[in-house]
């Protein structure tokens, strides 16, 4: 094994090129596993660490650009404004200690269908900024994914940032497991209202081979909001409304039946989370509203 | 490979690295620092926890390589550290270093062995697990030892909730959870005392 590391980002892209196999480690929360477990020999470990770049976040536009690096916790205390639904994610990764080593960028490297950030950067809306040295390419996030644990990333690519939405409305994550720290998710659930577009986007983890969005749920709640003004009258939301978004949630799964738990009650797990979380942010919209029609 | 980085103060060289290598084996294996424990190897139970440039980590999940220049400190120089901390407000690492000469001409002084701490004074975190009784086996003792001391570092008040969630990826298969906490809170209050 060859451990290779560059001092900048372009070396680390040139390593890159030359030795495609290289297995690119940062905060190493997965990679080290498998080596440690011997369930992974690569030829070359390429170590990010070196580079700065990758740790640093710009808020500038109507994005946030977040370094592949920046660990969960740096997230949970600078970004909650920005990406609540994925500072929400990031503290429910593991404990502090993985917190203060791992990043979205692996999260996105490994493509776990189980990885914690997926389901809140699928509702935010997001774009993966992958590099060579052919070029950079932004790739949208929901046609990231490819299989489990497989990306679409090209073999000399590495993940430089993610460029996620800003917030322009309430958003929420929701991940069931058997306790509050140190669970890989039985099924994990996020949800983002957009109103300025008046849209509504999901994101579901581990009840698939890949992380997705229930587009069906996402188009029958978009209307169903649209037919009813809620948006501008901020009513609650009716009941069979909810029941049915979170019906087809449920359907929009693909589960498996394994140790963490079966298919059928994935299932129906996300169908509780998505009228759960459907209900918390709409609560929290109808506040705004209410407050800045009193406020005009 | 070798890898020079520094430990507990003192500069270090380890070599013959295999790149696969994590952190905590050097610890253990090359540099003779066996207070750093060895068990699931896969992050779940906090027990290898170590400060990597002041950040709780778990050393079985950092490559060797990329300790490279950093500061670790393990739990053998936690009362050290936390002595220099008192002192400076926050211990200046470069300032409490000793050069790689003089560690390779280090004795230990009287009855003070350098391998189990016996004989120096304790951190007042160790000394609190010892006065709540929240040491059993004591094999997850030192990652606890060295999260609890970052906690109160960062948040001299916390409540319970703050220590559940700074203890939460430390595993305790004595089950002994209730003392540890008792530990963290006796701990808490004295530092508030000292103040």
């Amino acid at each position: 094994m060859d451990f290779l590391r560059p001092a900048s980002w372009e070396e680390a892209l040139a390593a890159k090129a030359e030795h495609p196999t290289a297995v690119p480690i940062a905060g190493g929360t997965d990679v080290m596993v498998e080596i440690n477990f011997d369930h992974r020999r690569p030829e070359y470990l390429l170590d990010l660490t070196r580079i700065g770049d990758l740790y640093e976040w710009e808020t500038g536009g109507d994005s946030v650009r977040l370094g592949a690096s920046v660990p969960y916790t740096r997230i949970m205390e600078n970004l909650r404004g920005e990406l609540p639904g994925l500072a929400l994610a990031s503290h429910t990764v593991a404990s502090p200690q993985i917190r203060n080593r791992g990043g979205v960028g692996g999260n996105l490297g490994t493509a776990s269908p189980a990885g914690d950030a997926h389901p809140a950067l699928l509702a935010a809306g997001a774009e993966v900024e992958a590099e060579s040295v052919r070029g950079t390419r932004l790739i949208p996030i929901d046609t990231f994914y490819t299989g489990v644990k497989r990306n679409a990333l090209a073999p000399d690519e590495l993940i430089r940032a993610v460029h996620i939405k800003k917030a322009d409305g309430p958003q929420q994550y929701s991940k069931v497991g058997t306790r509050n720290a140190m669970v890989i998710a039985v099924c994990a659930f996020g949800l983002a209202l957009h109103p300025q577009t008046r849209t509504v986007r999901t994101g579901i983890g581990s009840a698939a081979p890949t992380p997705v969005r229930a587009k069906a749920a996402e188009e029958f709640l978009n209307a169903a909001l649209d037919e009813g003004g809620f948006w501008d009258n901020g009513k609650i939301i009716t009941p069979s409304v909810a029941k049915q978004f979170a019906d087809l949630c449920a359907a929009a799964c693909n589960p498996i039946d394994d140790v963490r738990g079966t298919a059928s009650y994935r299932r129906h797990a996300v169908g509780v989370m998505a009228r759960r979380t459907l209900t918390w942010t709409w609560e929290s919209y109808r506040g705004t509203a209410a407050h800045s029609e009193g406020v005009a | 490979m070798r890898v020079n980085f520094t430990v507990n103060g003192r500069p270090q060289e380890a070599d013959d690295v295999w790149e696969g290598e994590s952190l905590l084996y050097v610890l253990r294996e090359r540099l003779g620092l066996p207070g750093s424990k060895n068990a699931c190897e896969q992050g779940e139970c906090g027990s290898c926890t170590v400060r990597l440039d002041g950040v709780p980590v778990c050393s079985c999940l950092v490559a060797a390589g990329q300790a490279e220049g950093r500061e670790v400190v393990t739990v053998e120089g936690l009362a050290e550290y936390a002595k220099q901390r008192t002192e400076h407000g926050g211990c200046a690492t470069d300032a409490c270093g000793t050069s790689l000469d003089a560690a390779k001409r280090w004795q230990p002084k009287g009855s003070t062995d350098s391998q189990t701490g016996e004989g120096v004074e304790l951190a007042p975190i160790q000394q609190a697990f010892i006065d709540a009784g929240a040491v059993q086996c004591g094999f997850c003792t030192p990652g606890l030892l060295v999260a609890a001391d970052e906690m109160l570092e960062q948040n001299p008040n916390p409540t319970d909730a703050d220590i559940r969630e700074a203890l939460s990826g430390n595993l305790c298969r004595c089950t002994g959870y209730e003392k540890i906490m008792d530990a963290v809170r006796l701990a808490a209050a004295r530092q508030g005392e000292a103040v």
